[in-house]
């Protein structure tokens, strides 16, 4: 009997103290006497940069509590609609049907581009091919190559490795790589692509496997996986993505990164983005392999 | 006190009463939260695109017969793998194991099923299907035939303990009568022993099966998670995608009451309405088993 009721104020506490709301900014300059709380969510690419700014702001200001989780820049953007986070990350620019969604929801969202990112396309090391071309990469993610001798590789066949549709990398990948940039191309990814939940699983086949090509975020490539060279608009040059190679824009499939937050922010979060934007942010930003937006 | 007592009696027969109804109170509700969800799905797309064999949502492809062929062929693969290990371990721990195996036996079984299927699909894709590829010399492990395996390792566990407990259940004389006839331990186990247990070894498969086609993590670290309607003689080693998967894979990223979360919704109504069935099947049989025993019985 003891036990059963212990058990019962267990629960009713659980379920109790998750009804407190931490995430009460008020408007107005930062005080430095209150805790204030910033909820940061979305694209998995970002997050291992988001999780970085976090600590470092929060070794700064320590009476500001950043939380970061990942989940996908769908995710992220869906928080942010749903009015659960203050920050969304994302890998891609929000459609213009999720600004609908959220001005149906009263949700203003607001941009920044926080970095930028190179998407590396990843073999085996096995793998003898080291180069493609853009057009190469849409024919084999389309369907049209399924054998790695038709780009001077060994007779195998191509297992197309992709990120789940709720990535912003994969919706990167289709628009820019896939459909050639061109709005009006309709191609899709192959039927047997495989999506995988997480980059770790694209990294982890691709170690093994040597019959795989993959995709990911640069700040996600291993050292036991092999980067292709891409051909940069400039013909017969191909060129190895880098942090030189994104902000010289000869490597051909880079993106901006961006954070958006409802309305334009003020106090704490206002604070935070600013400080985003300076130098001392954006050295964080070379370190974890992403390219900075302002040159320190 | 006797007052006290009929007290005690009337609240604690209301307490099981109310627990009771509550299971089916449970069901009715899901069932109609899957219903309020699910149906607008028929009204925003055509019932000729939901049976389409594209899937892709994000650019309004809703097909839905690659899924549900993924998680028909990975469940059947599983059933394939799980029953005839399960039966036969069943069998060998009631019938035929010495006393301290059985002892050591069933706890192990039961830590099996303990297992997060998180950790068994971690071991999928780091030893299983890395061995899976270079075994059969396959393009990729990531297949149906991986989440099989793993599903069925998932099954064994229920359907040995369940179909063990039913064997267990058998009346003694039974057997005895079955070796006094002269019938060997052999002959006792497979004419006497299950098929007397028959109906609670069929609830064990059932609910094996169960387990498989709802179960998502390790499905979805495993299957390769490619749309592929698997028609093919070999689609069992080719990638799947699941039901549970799609539903685990997408549903964090959709908007509220969009085109889409209604489908992720419609999938889980499907899924239902199968698992609904084989369990309104397996009854079934059940059921009329019962009653030629109990006629020639009488």
């Amino acid at each position: 009997m003891k036990i059963i009721a212990s058990t019962i104020c267990l629960i009713l506490f659980i379920l109790l103290s998750s009804c407190i709301n931490p995430n009460e900014t008020t408007p107005g300059s930062t005080n430095i006497s209150q805790v204030y709380s910033i909820v940061n969510k979305g694209s998995d690419t970002l997050v291992n940069l988001a999780l970085a700014w976090a600590e470092k702001y929060q070794q700064l200001y320590p009476n500001v509590e950043i939380s970061v989780t990942g989940g996908g820049t769908g995710t992220g953007i869906a928080a942010l609609i749903n009015g659960t986070v203050d920050l969304a990350n994302a890998s891609r620019q929000i459609k213009p049907e999720e600004i609908q969604q959220a001005k149906a929801n009263g949700i203003n969202p607001v941009e920044y581009v926080v970095a930028r990112d190179a998407i590396a396309i990843i073999v085996n090391p096995e793998n003898p091919v080291n180069h493609l071309t853009i057009q190469q990469i849409s024919d084999i993610y389309s369907g049209k190559i399924n054998n790695w001798r038709d780009v001077g590789g060994d007779d195998r066949i191509i297992v197309r490795l992709s990120r789940e549709t709720n990535s912003g990398t994969h919706v990167f990948f289709l628009e820019n790589v896939i459909r050639l940039g061109d709005p009006k191309n309709k191609t899709l990814f192959s039927t047997d692509t495989l999506l995988l939940p997480s980059s770790e699983g694209i990294t982890a086949e691709t170690r093994d496997n040597p019959n795989v090509i993959g995709y990911d975020g640069l700040g996600y490539v291993t050292p036991d996986v092999k980067v292709i060279a891409v051909e940069s608009k400039q013909v017969g040059l191909f060129v190895l993505p880098s942090a030189d190679t994104v902000n010289n824009g000869k490597y051909p499939i880079a993106r901006d990164l961006y954070m958006y937050s409802n309305g334009q922010p003020t106090g704490a979060i206002a604070d935070y983005i600013n400080w985003i934007m300076t130098p001392e942010a954006q050295t964080i930003v070379t370190q974890l392999g992403f390219v900075p937006i302002v040159i320190p | 006190m006797e007052s006290t007592k009929n007290l005690n009696e009337y609240l604690l027969t209301r307490l099981i009463k109310i627990s009771g109804y509550s299971a089916i109170v449970f069901v009715l509700m899901i069932f109609y939260f899957l219903l309020r969800e699910g149906l607008p799905t028929l009204g925003e797309v055509s019932f000729l695109k939901l049976i389409s064999i594209r899937w892709y949502p994000i650019e309004n492809y809703f097909g839905l017969l690659p899924l549900i062929g993924g998680s028909l062929i990975v469940t059947l693969g599983a059933a394939i793998f799980a029953i005839p290990i399960g039966i036969c371990t069943a069998v060998f721990i009631a019938e035929v194991a010495p006393r301290w195996t059985r002892d050591i036996l069933k706890p192990l079984v039961e830590v099996l099923g303990g297992i997060p299927s998180v950790v068994l699909g971690f071991l999928g894709i780091l030893i299983l299907a890395p061995a899976l590829r270079r075994l059969l010399d396959l393009p990729t492990g990531l297949t149906a035939l991986a989440g099989s395996i793993l599903l069925g390792g998932v099954a064994i566990p229920t359907i040995v303990s369940v179909a063990e407990d039913a064997l267990d259940s058998v009346p003694r004389s039974y057997r005895d009568a079955a070796l006094a006839l002269g019938a060997t331990q052999w002959q006792t186990i497979w004419r006497v022993t299950l098929p007397a247990a028959r109906s609670g070894v069929m609830t064990a498969i059932m609910l094996g099966i169960g387990r498989a086609i709802g179960e998502t993590m390790a499905v979805m670290m495993v299957t390769g998670n490619a749309a592929v309607l698997p028609v093919k003689w070999n689609s069992i080693f080719l990638p799947a995608r699941t039901m549970t998967a799609t539903i685990a894979a997408e549903m964090g990223e959709v908007a509220k009451n969009s085109t889409h979360y209604h489908v992720l919704f419609f999938i889980g109504l499907v899924l239902f309405l199968i698992s609904l069935g084989i369990n309104i099947a397996a009854s079934t049989a059940v059921f009329k088993q019962r009653k030629r025993a109990e006629r020639i019985l009488s």
